[in-house]
């Protein structure tokens, strides 16, 4: 259960280049909900994600997770709550270090680290299975360092990452953007396999109009630092793309401009 | 004759293995440019020299310069992530301290151990060899240290230290402190780099104030070195080549000692040595280059006349 109350993010206030990023931001998700993020360039989605995972805390109002005040906490002490994957497939990972390496990180989300080693047969048999959901034979590849896989391979890693060590809420930041098509339909697929196995809350952040309203059971609509639609049920389902587009020139004045967003009309 | 001064250099390498597995940790491990190790390398020496001119154990004396070589690099940790002060200023800023601090642990600019008790006369006593003790000693500190610092590698903690330096982001995602873990591994390269400093007195006979210039370069060439000599992203063999490519280093230096050049001239071979090393992708690629437009032009000329 995530619940954002009364939420504003600033970017340097009092400056020049002051940004009311967020406004007045309230938002409940309730356990197991599949929340779709869209919006145009600047909406504040990014921010949204930011607040979660601990990255920025808010100039006003709280972030509660679980019941618990997370408002300041900083990224790794909330770490236990919160995964997270980036737009950015290189971010997820270390380079250097191997698959198997990897994972054994993740599986300690936010617990005390020790100088016990961090590999075992165990952990290894458990990775292997793990991996075999993925269904792109990294299983055989335990030992191969990271930087050997392609972006896909990799953002399907950090995906298994995120959900590693028991965390209440997925983020997901765009992160099939920087995929070519085939594959991020793939990383798809298994989004929805790792989630329904995780019983996980999910933020997922995504230009793509259709993705949005195809994954998920909830789909928010952000402009302008503020939520201007949520739709869930059986209104989400009468809407399609059009509709979509259509709601939000009706509600912010404007047209929803974004070129990856046209490109899909 | 030769053996003498081969043998001498492989001691010298070994005991610099220490430094440059230090500098390893920081410029490789957590991507670190630390220069604290060019105060902390006295720093080690002028603690265990001190301790054994007053009579302590010179085991211990040893163990205290590892502590406070650890405290050292500590400092730099916490002025580089608590005050946000760039991690180069840091480490020099230490450096800098570090020069009073080891002068007013010495008293003076230069402490003799002659005819001192030292972990190599202790030894001795045991009834080794007297020509092989620092030999064997050496290699048993050193393959010691490696495997030591190997499994913490592999640890839990060593594990997030790696990915700190790798995917800082990340493995703050996953619920480390990196600004801990990063004082942690300041602390264990500086430990390192004092304890090399610690042995390097005992072996020469001697501690000085100004024994730790030049040392960043030495550790850096002697980590590129062992990158050449054995390439891998493997830990265990990347250590073991941190010490190969010292002893390389040594080898190397006492040539260019018997070429002729001066003993005050190996700074600045060892400082083109370095730039050579880590400049060489970028002239590769001048060369390429060339090469390709020669090639292009040849071709088009070859072309023109068929």
């Amino acid at each position: 259960m995530l619940k954002l109350n009364k939420v504003h993010k600033i970017f340097n206030l009092g400056r020049i280049n002051e940004n009311h990023a967020l406004k007045d931001i309230n938002l409940v998700v309730p356990k197991g909900d599949f929340v779709t993020i869209i919006g145009s360039n600047g909406a504040g989605k990014s921010t949204l994600l930011n607040l979660v995972a601990g990255t920025y805390s808010p100039e006003s109002g709280t972030v509660e997770i679980n019941g618990q005040d997370m408002t300041s906490r900083p990224v790794y002490k909330r770490a236990h709550l919160v995964g997270r994957v980036f737009q950015d497939p290189l971010k997820g990972t270390a380079a250097e270090m191997t698959i198997e390496e990897n994972l054994s990180l993740a599986v300690k989300r936010g617990r005390p680290r020790g100088l016990r080693l961090g590999l075992n047969k165990k952990r290894r048999e458990e990775f292997r299975r793990l991996l075999a959901l993925l269904e792109l034979g990294l299983e055989n590849r335990l030992e191969d360092p990271v930087k050997l896989l392609s972006g896909g391979q990799r953002q399907a890693l950090t995906l298994l990452m995120a959900t590693l060590g028991d965390p209440e809420i997925l983020l997901l930041d765009e992160y099939t953007a920087n995929l070519d098509p085939k594959t991020a339909v793939q990383i798809v697929e298994i989004t929805g396999r790792v989630v329904e196995q995780g019983e996980l809350t999910v933020l997922m952040v995504t230009h793509d109009l259709k993705q949005a309203l195809e994954m998920g059971n909830r789909t928010i609509m952000m402009d302008q630092g503020r939520i201007i639609l949520d739709i869930k049920g059986e209104e989400r389902e009468k809407t399609t793309v059009n509709s979509l587009l259509g709601k939000f020139s009706e509600k912010s004045g404007r047209e929803l401009t974004n070129d990856r967003v046209l490109l899909q009309r | 004759m030769w053996l003498n001064i081969l043998q001498g250099t492989i001691e010298q390498g070994l005991v610099f293995a220490l430094l440059a597995m230090g500098v390893y940790l920081t410029f490789r491990i957590i991507d670190f440019p630390d220069l604290t190790v060019e105060g902390s390398f006295p720093l080690g020496a002028s603690v265990t020299a001190v301790l054994i001119i007053n009579g302590a154990n010179p085991f211990l004396a040893t163990f205290f310069a590892f502590i406070a070589g650890i405290l050292a690099g500590m400092i730099t940790g916490i002025i580089n992530t608590k005050l946000k002060i760039a991690g180069l200023l840091a480490g020099i800023l230490t450096m800098t301290s570090l020069y009073s601090i080891n002068l007013r642990i010495m008293g003076r600019a230069n402490i003799p151990l002659l005819r001192e008790k030292t972990i190599l006369t202790i030894i001795k006593d045991w009834g080794l060899p007297e020509r092989y003790i620092s030999l064997i000693a050496f290699v048993i500190i050193v393959l010691l240290v490696k495997f030591i610092l190997d499994y913490f590698l592999y640890s839990e903690i060593g594990m997030a230290l790696r990915a700190t330096g790798d995917s800082p982001v990340m493995i703050e995602s996953l619920g480390v402190n990196t600004d801990n873990i990063k004082i942690l591994g300041l602390g264990l390269a500086n430990g390192l780099t004092a304890l090399s400093g610690a042995l390097t007195c005992q072996y020469q006979g001697f501690a000085d104030v100004g024994m730790g210039i030049g040392m960043i370069v030495i550790g850096l060439a002697s980590v590129i070195i062992g990158e050449v000599v054995i390439r891998t992203s493997r830990i265990i063999y990347a250590t073991l080549g941190v010490i190969v490519g010292s002893i390389i280093y040594r080898l190397a230096i006492a040539v260019a000692l018997q070429l002729g050049f001066a003993p005050t001239d190996l700074k600045v071979v060892t400082a083109v040595l370095v730039i050579l090393a880590l400049g060489a992708p970028a002239l590769r690629r001048f060369m390429i280059q060339d090469e390709f437009a020669e090639r292009l032009l040849e071709g088009g000329a070859s072309d023109a006349e068929t």
